[in-house]
């Protein structure tokens, strides 16, 4: 009996390893081929570099909101407040910088604190006073919206100060463009550079880890897959690093974006908080008896969603140079839809931050597309409306089945 | 008496992978109590999801012959239709709606879709004189304890006019008052002609009520025994259940009783609903290293609730009084706190309370001293798989690895990772409440094997059991309690069924 439960597990074969992790990968693969898809019926104008890094601008405040939903989610609750955040923050910012004249340095911390506790104000209801998250943040997506319309007495405020403009529309400069072998194509060396070194740094790190998984004995997935995704991300990440290159470059906020990506994804699947906010919503009674403190953590979770908000509406409000009251109006309904097909489930417990920001990309690719080709709105909804319910089809189809 | 009412012939259902049923006969005589027993994953249940349509006929091979016919049902509702209806472990009954609308549910007494209240109270005050129970129609079943929920469950098979009761795990959840209360109610409609089959864990219950007892094993049929023939003992029964001889059901364990570690005085809370009425009145109880105490006492005496009380705080309201640690006075206000004062709480339900059941076996065995495994707050992945592999192979939780998620796991499996995770916090007393509830004959075993091992290794065990014989076979000291207050303690010597009742009837007769 001993042997029998000590006995080491076997490598799972290739087919186990897909079908365990059908939904990342088949996500993955539906956003390339609506990718490949667009690009084909737009013409190939898609992935030329002006638009790709219009899709960045345009998605970037979806992505990073998406991060912060996704924890609410997986911890058992939502917040349709957001989009009212954002219009909050971005007026409350346009005021400071405009009607105050103050420093953007002073003002986008500020701002961020602000955005905390606005959340702090939301968490507080849900975490220690027991009441629905969908009642709080329906109260909340209200009276922000009333606010910001106070604050800004019904009118648009700008333009902002170039300095703060930069924030959505600059880029990373070339640092290195004394060196640029082809001056002629690429207009941003650096970008490149860096694309390259990110990738060299993926695959050091990939083999490392699987190094470290061998010596104890931890499971691998198998070599022939590792190579087969390393080889397609490294692929895709430089054909995208050299589009940008031969634009403008990096714009400052897909760096920001990209930190943000990074950081939730470690605090997702590596540390104690991640784990406590998946037990949580997993089973918030028994987290509770193991010792967790459920409340204090669903506070933090909305404070952390309010910081992330107020950090959209200011990209927002940069990118369209001035503060309007009607800033943010239906973006909650983005967010949890990108969460939702990204693989989040409704009663808590799952999802995974990269499944969001490709649930993101999903929804803004289609957005970018459909604008393009010249589709309505009336259309776009209409299939957002339907990819959403599909990717939820999967997943219950796929639950039911296995 | 002669008429076979059911006998189910070669019935063989196979699951992707697994062979659930293999060939399995049972044959039932109409107007008997039959019993089917088995340890868990025996194929009980799934042999009754046959027998009822939840697996509808072609998707198993064999025959069903019900009142000399093939029965080929494909629903639910064909073989209630029949008369054949079978009473889940989980209750199915809506929680807010009264007695009356779950008796009728789904078959409302009703007029062009215009429900008949009147008629509807006088059905169900009928069928509830039938089962015994005294409450008015419009009660909420949230109202009423689970002992009257069975029975509600009961009426409402009544008003389908049943004429084979199937029964899973009738009893599991209810104390032995209840429980006697409806085994003599199915020996009542036994009198009258009604057939039932019984599922359970409870031989002694078994061994009371039923005229014959079908053993499953690994999916087929092991025998039928006749209660009536010979004199069938319980280790009859389980030897096999088990297919061995289990000389003793509870490990022998030398006491090595040391000082005391736990000391709870003068604890009274309040109720935590009914925030004016005390439930715990000045309990005080000890516990000591090495030693297994038990608490016995019958459903709603208190005993989950005052652990928990003392366990953060977790239950009740309003909460005086004083516990020590090895003669400390201690501060258990928060769970973090009581976990830290050395105190860990296996509780009552494992898959409400217990488990992340979506989480893996690793993840659930961390959860409650994370840090330990984690530096500023990352968690070193090594450092965790270690962790849990070593309590998956010393505990002996059968799974394909630490990666399986907790809902795949059976009830003791389960349970052992439960215990794991508490284990791992290193506390110094244990508190166990239930801890082998629905769970078979050799798992049960091994969670008293653990148990004995820690007691060794010099750990207080304060053990919370609604079955006596548990209780008695596996601890040094019995606390008794009713209605919130401890009636007596008694040694190893002095503790016995007779004196527990006894402990507790007379304290009953006081207020």
């Amino acid at each position: 009996m001993v042997a029998e439960t000590s006995a080491p597990k076997t490598t799972p074969s290739i087919g186990d390893y897909l079908r365990n992790n059908i939904r990342e990968y088949g996500l993955l693969v539906a956003l390339v081929v609506i990718m490949l898809f667009f690009q084909f019926l737009t013409a190939g104008v898609l992935f030329r570099p002006v638009n790709l890094t219009n899709l960045v601008l345009q998605n970037s405040f979806i992505v990073i909101m998406a991060l912060g939903m996704l924890l609410i989610i997986v911890a058992g609750h939502i917040d349709l407040s957001v989009g009212s955040i954002v219009a909050f923050t971005g007026g409350l910012s346009a005021i400071m910088l405009v009607k105050w004249g103050l420093h953007f340095s002073i003002v986008v911390p500020l701002c961020l604190v602000l955005g905390g506790l606005v959340g702090a104000a939301q968490g507080y209801w849900v975490a220690y006073r027991k009441i629905p998250a969908f009642i709080v943040t329906l109260a909340g997506m209200l009276v922000f919206r009333g606010l910001t319309y106070l604050v800004l007495q019904n009118r648009p405020i700008g333009p902002f100060p170039k300095d703060f403009q930069l924030l959505s529309t600059g880029f990373i400069p070339d640092f290195l463009y004394f060196i640029n072998p082809l001056p002629g194509v690429i207009t941003n060396f650096f970008a490149l550079v860096a694309v390259l070194v990110l990738v060299a740094l993926a695959i050091y790190y990939g083999i490392k880890d699987r190094r470290t998984n061998d010596l104890h004995g931890t499971e691998n997935e198998p070599f022939a897959f590792f190579v087969l995704q390393m080889g397609i991300i490294s692929a895709v990440a430089i054909f995208l690093g050299f589009q940008l290159s031969t634009y403008k470059g990096f714009p400052n906020v897909l760096v920001v974006m990209a930190l943000l990506i990074a950081l939730y994804t470690f605090v997702t699947t590596r540390s104690t908080i991640g784990r406590r906010i998946y037990a949580m919503g997993g089973n918030e009674k028994a987290a509770k008896l193991s010792g967790i403190n459920t409340e204090r953590l669903t506070f933090y979770t909305f404070v952390n969603m309010g910081v992330l908000a107020a950090l959209a509406g200011m990209i927002i409000a940069a990118r369209l140079n001035s503060a309007t009251p009607k800033a943010g109006v239906g973006f909650e309904l983005d967010v949890i839809a990108a969460c939702f097909i990204g693989g989040a489930s409704a009663s808590g417990g799952v999802g995974k931050i990269t499944g969001a920001v490709i649930g993101a990309f999903i929804m803004g690719v289609m957005n970018n597309g459909m604008s393009i080709m010249g589709l309505g709105i009336d259309y776009q909804q209409l299939v957002k409306g339907l990819v959403l319910l599909a990717a939820v089809f999967f997943d219950v189809y796929n639950k039911n089945k296995g | 008496m002669d008429n076979i009412i059911l006998e189910m012939r070669g019935i063989t259902k196979t699951f992707p992978g697994v062979k659930a049923l293999d060939n399995v006969n049972l044959k039932v005589r109409e107007g008997e109590i039959h019993a089917l027993v088995g340890e868990n994953g025996a194929g009980k249940s799934t042999l009754m999801k046959v027998l009822s349509g939840v697996y509808p006929a072609g998707t198993y091979d064999g025959e069903i012959h019900y009142d000399r016919e093939v029965r080929n049902f494909s629903t639910i509702s064909d073989s209630e239709h029949l008369g054949i209806i079978i009473i889940h472990q989980e209750l199915a009954l809506v929680p807010l709606l009264s007695i009356a609308e779950n008796i009728f549910l789904g078959n409302e007494i009703a007029t062009n879709g215009v429900i008949d209240w009147p008629k509807t109270f006088s059905r169900t005050q009928e069928l509830l004189s039938k089962v015994g129970l005294k409450e008015p129609p419009t009660t909420r079943i949230t109202d009423i304890g689970v002992g009257k929920q069975q029975l509600v469950e009961i009426a409402k098979a009544l008003s389908k006019k049943v004429r084979l009761l199937i029964l899973d795990e009738p009893t599991a959840s209810l104390n032995e008052t209840d429980s006697d209360a409806l085994l003599k109610l199915l020996m009542e409609f036994r009198k009258q002609g009604m057939t039932s089959i019984i599922i359970s864990h409870k031989l002694n219950e078994i061994k009371k009520v039923a005229d014959k007892i079908t053993i499953l094993r690994d999916g087929g049929t092991v025998e039928t025994l006749d209660c009536h023939s010979e004199d069938i003992g319980e280790d009859r029964i389980i030897k096999g259940m088990v297919g061995r001889d289990m000389e003793d059901r509870y490990p022998p364990r030398e006491p090595k009783i040391g000082e005391t570690l736990l000391e709870v005085k003068n604890w009274n809370v309040f109720h935590q609903q009914h925030r004016d009425r005390q439930f715990l009145h000045n309990i005080n109880f000890n516990v000591r290293a090495g030693e297994v105490v038990g608490i016995a006492g019958l459903m709603g005496a208190g005993r989950t609730e005052t652990v928990m009380s003392i366990f953060g705080k977790s239950w009740g309201h309003k909460i005086t009084g004083e516990v020590f640690m090895h003669g400390k006075l201690v501060d258990v206000s928060t769970i973090p706190r009581a976990i830290d004062a050395g105190l860990a709480y296996v509780t009552e339900d494992r898959k409400q309370l217990g488990l992340v059941l979506n989480n893996n076996i690793m993840h659930n065995t961390t959860l409650s001293n994370l840090n330990a495994v984690a530096a500023n707050g990352v968690i070193d992945d090594h450092k965790e798989r270690k962790v849990a592999t070593d309590y998956r192979s010393k505990l002996r939780i059968r799974s394909h690895s630490i990666y399986q998620e907790a809902v795949n796991l059976s009830g003791g499996n389960q349970q052992k990772v439960v215990l794991s995770k508490w284990l791992f916090t290193s506390p110094e007393v244990l508190i166990l409440d239930e801890p082998t509830r629905g769970i078979d004959v050799g798992a049960k075993y091994e969670i008293y094997t653990i148990i004995n091992q820690l007691a060794a290794e010099g750990k207080g065990i304060l053990m919370i059991s609604s079955e006596m014989p548990e209780l008695l076979g596996t601890c040094d000291r019995i606390y008794v309690m009713n209605e919130g207050r401890i009636v007596a303690e008694l040694s190893k010597k002095e503790a016995s069924q007779e004196s527990i009742m006894r402990a507790i009837m007379r304290s009953g007769e006081k207020h």
